[in-house]
């Protein structure tokens, strides 16, 4: 059982800072690294996986340094989220050659093509793979040492829902063996249906962290917007703004419409229809102003 | 996949390798060379040399002047440097371009192993690619006559030593360095090396022609460099630069995609 270190780690690129002060520990099981796009997931997995080094901080595996340290290898398995693998070789080659890499032989490879179940095209050309067989390729090229580390760096973009949920199932029987998992990505149910742990990141910070019901919850909770239209906006401003649920209003005369800020989410939600009624008032839109992901993580950033 | 079969191969040894070879690493190299668009560049070259020797015999008969001047002027002066350029940069740099050198980075093998090895497919592929049709261009050309076909052989074969060791530093420290090898190879080496004479001391063509100088009949060759020189100038830059590669190398950085 191997646990990652992340302590108090920056990585800046010139004037660009990708990750800011980032603590976190990443123990055996599976961890979803949840951010937006640009949030420095993968600059977090490049650290931990030893191809950048922090410009401060330290990452270490079981205590020790990662960066410049070839040993820990040993221990690592990574499937990186760029497609580029070596589109010359067959999967069995490609496999066998990283085994061989590891200091291993053929039965190696050939158990660690079983596991991800790609015997049957173990023999084609890796330019001829679906982006699903190139997936299960990398992952049998990163399991071929039996590592107690897995990093996968957006390991679902491109799959289809079947692949998807073969290799969600393949993790989570990594992560029930004792193995440290860790995945990056930006959506939120893909990685509430795997993880038992999540951090989330967002804007190069650590945004949270906890299991999927905490992390949901804060993003349930938090305050939401929404855009209304009605045939009698200032008269469905004064009825919404008397009620403790929403924490204001801004009648917008040029759209004409309100924006609404709720506090309670779910007391809104009813008080809304129930006010419209009572005072005889059309409602025409009714939509979240805020519902993108990144909004809500940059709501967990300011939380 | 499978949810009963876990992952259990034998424990890895203890510590990496530190052998300076790794016929893995080396199989890797010579397949993606060989099997990509640039081998036909290789083949190309190299056909050119020897239909032009074919030709130029037929027409003109066997003469050590146009011999040494073919030899010299297209294959040592243009021939060798492209091939060197295709050979070393296309050792590494499309490996570090599209990222998948992560698969032998990540793994218990020193990064000088990887550089080491690769310099030595590159060496071998660019000496079979240069040094061979260049012996069999100047039997043609003149039926080795003052053994000019083995002292050119000889000088790109030593030449391809010192190209690889550049152009495959330069594939670790630059994602144009095909670019920056054409301009070096065809600016530097093919003209400058030629022309200038100051600049003929810096010119790996200038030190390999003083190897073949040795080898060839006495005047055959002319190199403007002494051979203690050239042979101490061939060994500090191919050290040199397959050093800092090493070190460009351990300290790669994969940034990320965003």
């Amino acid at each position: 059982m191997s646990t990652l270190h992340i302590d108090h780690v920056s990585r800046w690129f010139g004037n660009v800072v990708a990750v800011n002060d980032v603590t976190m520990t990443i123990a055996p099981g599976v961890t979803g690294l949840l951010g937006p796009n640009g949030a420095g997931k993968s600059t977090l997995i490049n650290m931990m996986g030893g191809f950048l080094a922090p410009s401060n901080g330290t990452v270490t595996l079981d205590g020790t340094t990662i960066w410049r340290n070839a040993a820990s290898y040993r221990h690592i398995g990574i499937v990186p989220e760029r497609e580029a693998m070596y589109d010359f070789l067959t999967g069995r080659e490609f496999v066998q050659a990283n085994a061989e890499l590891h200091g291993l032989g053929r039965a190696a490879a050939a158990r660690a093509l079983a596991t991800v179940e790609m015997e049957y095209a173990q023999d084609r050309k890796i330019s001829t793979y679906s982006k699903g067989m190139r997936q299960r390729v990398k992952m049998a090229s990163a399991l071929v040492h039996d590592p107690s580390v897995l990093l996968l760096d957006e390991p679902f973009n491109g799959m289809d829902p079947r692949q998807r949920m073969q290799l969600m199932e393949l993790l989570r029987q990594m992560g029930d063996e004792g193995r440290t998992v860790l995945f990056s990505s930006h959506i939120l149910e893909e990685v509430e249906q795997l993880a038992s742990h999540i951090e989330v990141v967002v804007a190069g910070r650590h945004a949270a962290s906890g299991d999927f019901r905490k992390i949901r919850r804060l993003m349930t909770d938090r305050p939401h917007r929404y855009l209304v239209r009605s045939d009698n906006d200032r008269a469905l401003a004064g009825a919404l703004i008397a009620d403790p649920s929403t924490s204001g209003i801004e009648v917008d005369v040029t759209e004409g419409a309100l924006h609404v800020q709720a506090v309670d989410f779910g007391r809104f939600t009813e008080l809304l229809p129930r006010v419209a009624r009572d005072h005889g008032i059309r409602l025409l839109t009714v939509s979240p102003s805020d519902e993108s992901l990144e909004s809500v993580f940059s709501y967990l950033v300011a939380a | 996949m499978s949810t009963t079969s876990p992952v259990a191969p034998p424990a890895p040894a203890a510590a990496p390798k530190a052998a300076l070879f790794h016929p893995t690493v080396a199989r890797l190299t010579y397949r993606a060379l060989l099997g990509r668009r640039r081998a036909l560049i290789l083949v190309a070259l190299p056909a050119l040399l020897v239909a032009i020797a074919v030709i130029v015999r037929a027409l003109t008969g066997a003469d050590d002047g146009t011999a040494d001047g073919i030899l010299r002027g297209f294959a040592l002066g243009t021939m060798v440097p492209l091939i060197g350029v295709i050979a070393g940069t296309g050792a590494i740099g499309p490996e570090i371009d599209d990222g998948s050198v992560v698969y032998l980075l990540a793994k218990p093998v020193r990064r000088s192993t990887i550089i080491f090895t690769k310099l030595l497919v590159a060496i071998g592929v660019t000496a079979v690619f240069s040094a061979i049709p260049v012996l069999v261009a100047g039997f043609v050309l003149n039926g080795n006559s003052q053994q000019i076909a083995v002292a050119y052989a000889v000088a790109a074969a030593v030449a391809s030593v010192a190209y690889s060791a550049l152009f495959l530093l330069l594939g670790t420290l630059t994602r144009h360095a095909v670019v920056f090898g054409l301009v070096y190879a065809l600016v530097w080496e093919a003209f400058v090396g030629n022309v200038v004479p100051g600049a003929r001391t810096l010119s790996v063509q200038q030190w390999a022609l003083a190897v073949g100088e040795k080898v060839g009949s006495e005047g055959a060759l002319n190199s403007a460099v002494q051979l203690p020189l050239a042979v101490c100038l061939l060994v500090a830059v191919t050290t040199v630069a397959t050093w800092y590669a090493a070190r460009r190398l351990k300290a790669l950085t994969l940034a990320g995609e965003e």
